[in-house]
């Protein structure tokens, strides 16, 4: 029986895939998508795989910086990135969050300086990639659902 | 060489968190306090900060922190700017934390911050050119408590090393209990917290020391883990830490030291208390030989005279 595919393959532009499934919508908002692009976005979610369920992200016609896309590490860990070119994979990524994440997510603690009303961006540190664990760099808490705490 | 450098890392270094620090830095703090004591009594005076500006801003209420962060000042021949209640001050307008900063900044040599909000001294440090050394922040770090802590400990029990230390009281809010244990753990002590089960110290505290290759002891029983301790640090229940009325009468009272209890204690126990105590030690206890928490006040100032020498280049 010939698979069916539940999006359609894209020319050029890029596919995150291997999202942690129901994430998706929180990948794209991390990203800034839709303001931050005007292509077409398709996105699929509680795709069945080899590893249960994922989400499948696709950008056309825009290839996204793999350094821009290692944020999503924060909610799933094992998503991939894909560039492609005429229907081609032309480069692999897999993301890998960065030690410092910065205005991406808020702290969970009400009292902590950077939910007050300064100039300043929240900021944590990474201190474990996978799963993510990540440590307020001002009040130094841990969010314990960093999904939850997503600006 | 070695002992210059580390005194060279200090110079305009702020004192944010006792993590920012390396076991050797620390040491290095205690004993500069060590020949603090005669300066910090009165009995020497050198004004090597003669001409330098402090700023001490409170932005909440503090006895021994302000007025020994002042007299260490006052001591070194230096001068005292700031507040003691926000309510006279630009913040009553509106006016940011970051734009406070950036004026006392340009006034003063140092600046000292108590804020109620947690990472504030942290935010302040990004702000300013000075140093900033955190009096309090919020329910979260108080690194000179922890450093006068540990130099009263060390003085007192000539080592910190396998000293049995019980940690009692509200282990989950208070900020001094927090940083200590870090300390402590970071100087091989073994530790037990007694606590309301309520109040019991947080998960991520605890990790912490067990990171440092210590495991602590957790219970509610106070007369069996005093039996064999040599530190008693004791903390009050903070009612304005309790985001819940209810929960604060349920466990206020939890624990009281008096004469009795301290019988079944070892005769050299010592009792520590960062203060202010409201009813958790009997005052009985005060004319016993274990009470130390008096000295532990005292010992704010030459500890704070130390780093603001340190942070500010001067040197007795």
């Amino acid at each position: 029986m010939k698979k069916e595919l539940k999006i359609p393959l894209i020319k050029n532009g890029t596919v995150i895939d291997h999202i942690t499934a129901g994430n998706a919508v929180k990948v794209l908002h991390i990203l800034g998508i839709p303001i931050s692009t005007s292509s077409v976005v398709s996105v699929a979610m509680n795709v069945k795989s080899k590893f249960g369920k994922k989400d499948i992200v696709k950008v056309e016609n825009r290839e996204i910086d793999p350094q821009e896309v290692d944020k999503i590490a924060l909610i799933s860990p094992k998503a991939t990135i894909n560039i492609i070119r005429d229907y081609k994979v032309a480069k692999k990524h897999k993301v890998e969050l960065p030690n410092e994440i910065i205005g991406i997510v808020s702290c969970s603690n009400p009292t902590c300086v950077s939910n007050a009303n300064e100039p300043v961006k929240s900021r944590f540190k990474v201190i474990e990639k996978d799963p993510p664990k990540i440590k307020c760099y001002y009040c130094e808490r841990e969010p314990e659902v960093i999904a939850d705490r997503i600006i | 060489m070695f002992v210059f450098l580390i005194r060279m890392q200090f110079k305009g270094k702020d004192i944010i968190s006792i993590k920012d620090f390396t076991k050797n830095e620390i040491n290095y703090i205690l004993n500069y306090a060590e020949e603090m004591i005669p300066y910090a009594k009165g009995e020497k005076y050198k004004d090597i900060l003669k001409g330098r500006v402090l700023s001490s801003l409170f932005f909440e209420p503090s006895t021994r922190t302000r007025l020994s962060f002042e007299s260490s000042m006052n001591r070194l021949g230096g001068r005292v700017i700031g507040f003691s209640d926000p309510s006279g001050t630009s913040q009553k307008k509106g006016e940011s934390l970051s734009d406070t900063i950036r004026m006392a900044d340009s006034y003063s040599d140092a600046i000292v911050i108590r804020h109620p909000q947690e990472g504030a001294a942290r935010l302040a440090a990004e702000f300013a050119d000075s140093p900033i050394l955190n009096a309090g922040d919020g329910a979260g770090r108080h690194p000179t408590q922890c450093l006068l802590d540990l130099f009263t400990i060390r003085k007192e029990k000539k080592k910190i090393k396998n000293t049995k230390i019980v940690l009692l009281g509200d282990l989950k809010y208070g900020r001094t209990v927090h940083s200590l244990s870090y300390a402590l753990a970071l100087y091989g002590a073994n530790l037990t917290f007694v606590s309301p089960t309520s109040l019991k110290m947080p998960n991520e505290v605890v990790g912490e020391c067990k990171g440092l290759g210590i495991e602590p002891i957790s219970t509610t029983n106070l007369e069996k883990a005093i039996k064999d301790a040599d530190v008693l640090y004791v903390t009050r229940i903070q009612k304005e830490r309790f985001p819940d009325a209810e929960e604060y009468n349920r466990v206020v009272g939890s624990y009281k030291i008096n004469n009795e209890l301290l019988k079944s204690a070892k005769n050299d126990l010592i009792i520590m208390h960062p203060l202010p105590r409201v009813t958790e030690i009997d005052p009985e206890v005060d004319k016993t030989h274990h009470a130390l928490y008096f000295k532990q006040a005292f010992n704010g100032v030459p500890v704070r005279m130390a780093l603001l020498s340190l942070v500010m280049g001067g040197r007795i």
